[in-house]
Parts: C-alpha cells; structure tokens; sequence
C-alpha cells in the first residue's frame, strides 16, 4: 500500500478512463463530450509517464508531449464544429443532430 | 518517501472526485472549472514523478490554452435554459457495460497481486539523474530523435487551425 509503484499509476488511469469512457457515453452536451475526451488523454498521459519513470526512459514524456499536442488540435477543431453546427441548428445536444442536411 | 505516499493519493483523490465531477454537474461551466482542478492534480502527479517539463507544458497549455478555449466556447453557446433539461442521453447500458468491462480488468490484476505488474524486473533501472535535467533531456531527445514527428505535429497544429477558423466563421460570401 505505502511505497507508491507503476501499478497504482496504472490504477489510477484506468480508473480515470473508465470515468472518462462513461462522459463520453453518456452525457448528452458535446461540450461534456469533449471534456470527457481530454480526461481519457489525461487517462494515457499517466500511464506514458508513469512508464517513462519506471523505466527511467524519457520517451514517453516525449510521447506526452505529442498526445498534448493532438489534444489541442482536436480541441480546436472540435469547438469549430460546435460552434458552426450551433450557428445551423441551435443545439449543443449530441442526440439532436440526426441529419445530415438541413 | 511517506511523503511521496501521501501526495500521490491526495492527487489521485483529487483526480478523480474532479473527474466525477466533471461529468456529474448539470452546469457546464461547473463541470469546466472542474475538469481544470482534474488537470491540476495531473500536473502534480507529473511532479511527483519527476517530469517538472511536462508539468509546465500541462499547465501552461492545458489550463491555460485548452480549458480557456473550451470557456471561450460555452460563453458563445447559451446554456442557462438548457441546463435545465434531460443532462444524459439514453447511452446508459452501453457505458455500464463498458466500465465492467473495465472494471473485471481491474479486478483481475487486483487479484493476481503485485506479481502481475512485476514486469520487466530484469532491466535495472540505470542511474541517471533525470530528475535534475529533466528539460534538457527531453528537448534533446525531441530535437534528435523525434525531430520528423515533432515537425509534423507543427504542419497538424496549423491545419487544426486554419480547420477550426474556416468551420467557426461561417459563410460569409454573399458580400
């Protein structure tokens, strides 16, 4: 329980995934949905550096790095969807956009 | 070494409370400002483990890039009327089966004890001091080894943003 090793890192970040899978899954606000998205990078991000650190190889902060990056990205282009289909259809709501034209 | 103890789990707590927090609260800026603390305690976790770069990158872009574009966002979208109604959609079952799956991983491992994460015991963990140059080292490493990726991150970082421009202004060529 006290020395605290690579395996309670690795808990941990299954325990945030599963948090982070079930946003996703189940909220309705595709604001929410995108933050769940970042919990399940966050989720990666321990367990690349938690390894990183077991194996005294800074490759997986490296790795970190690049995962940050993408999360950016798909923020960005993310929020961009969200505001052009907010701008066509009036809702933030995931089970609303049904169709592919209006 | 207590005190590493100690720290982690008051991280993971906070970590996870804030995570659950952040898809539980109806508001949605409740649950930004919540997933804010959430990346807080992540940064700490990566001080505690000795990656002071990635805890400055975390902060810095994270907290200060990501989360204030995600408040930028849920200022332009009103939400007060809507955070009235129905907050989940009818996905339950599929995410209660998904984190059991999850969870009989983790029960699993959990009942095989340590043992199971005893991986990879035969390589000694070298002595080298990452911890006091913990920048220089990863910045060499990116610079030589990672150079192709890192350059292509740069090209996927400017088509995000000119993606994110072109689908937030709209159309505007009737003028």
């Amino acid at each position: 329980m006290f020395p605290v090793t690579t395996a309670h890192y690795l808990f941990l970040s299954t325990a945030l995934l599963i948090i982070g899978t079930v946003g996703v899954l189940t909220r309705r606000n595709i604001i929410v949905v995108l933050m769940s998205i970042e919990l399940i990078l966050n989720a990666v991000n321990i367990n690349l550096v938690a390894f990183s650190n077991y194996l005294q190889n800074v490759n997986g902060q490296v790795f970190t790095i690049f995962v940050i990056t993408d999360a950016a990205a798909e923020a960005a282009v993310g929020l961009g969807i969200l505001i052009a289909l907010f701008r066509n259809k009036e809702t933030v709501h995931a089970d609303e956009v049904d169709i592919l034209r209006w | 070494m207590l005190l590493d103890s100690i720290l982690f789990y008051a991280f993971a707590a906070l970590i996870l409370f804030s995570a659950l927090m952040t898809i539980t609260r109806r508001n949605v800026v409740y649950s930004a400002v919540w997933l804010i603390n959430a990346l807080v305690g992540v940064a700490g976790l990566y001080l505690l483990q000795g990656a002071e770069f990635l805890a400055g990158v975390q902060v810095i872009v994270y907290i200060g890039g990501i989360m204030v574009l995600f408040l930028f966002v849920i200022m332009l979208v009103p939400v007060n009327e809507e955070s009235r109604q129905r907050r989940f959609a009818g996905q339950k079952w599929i995410a209660f089966l998904c984190s059991a799956l999850l969870m009989v991983l983790l029960g699993y491992f959990l009942s095989q004890g340590a043992d199971a994460f005893r991986l990879a015991e035969s390589t000694p963990a070298p002595e080298i001091d990452v911890v006091t140059q913990n920048t220089e080292t990863v910045g060499q490493v990116l610079f030589s080894e990672y150079l192709l990726p890192f350059e292509l991150a740069s090209i996927l970082l400017l088509v995000a943003m000119i993606g994110a421009v072109v689908m937030a202004k709209g159309r505007t060529t009737e003028s």
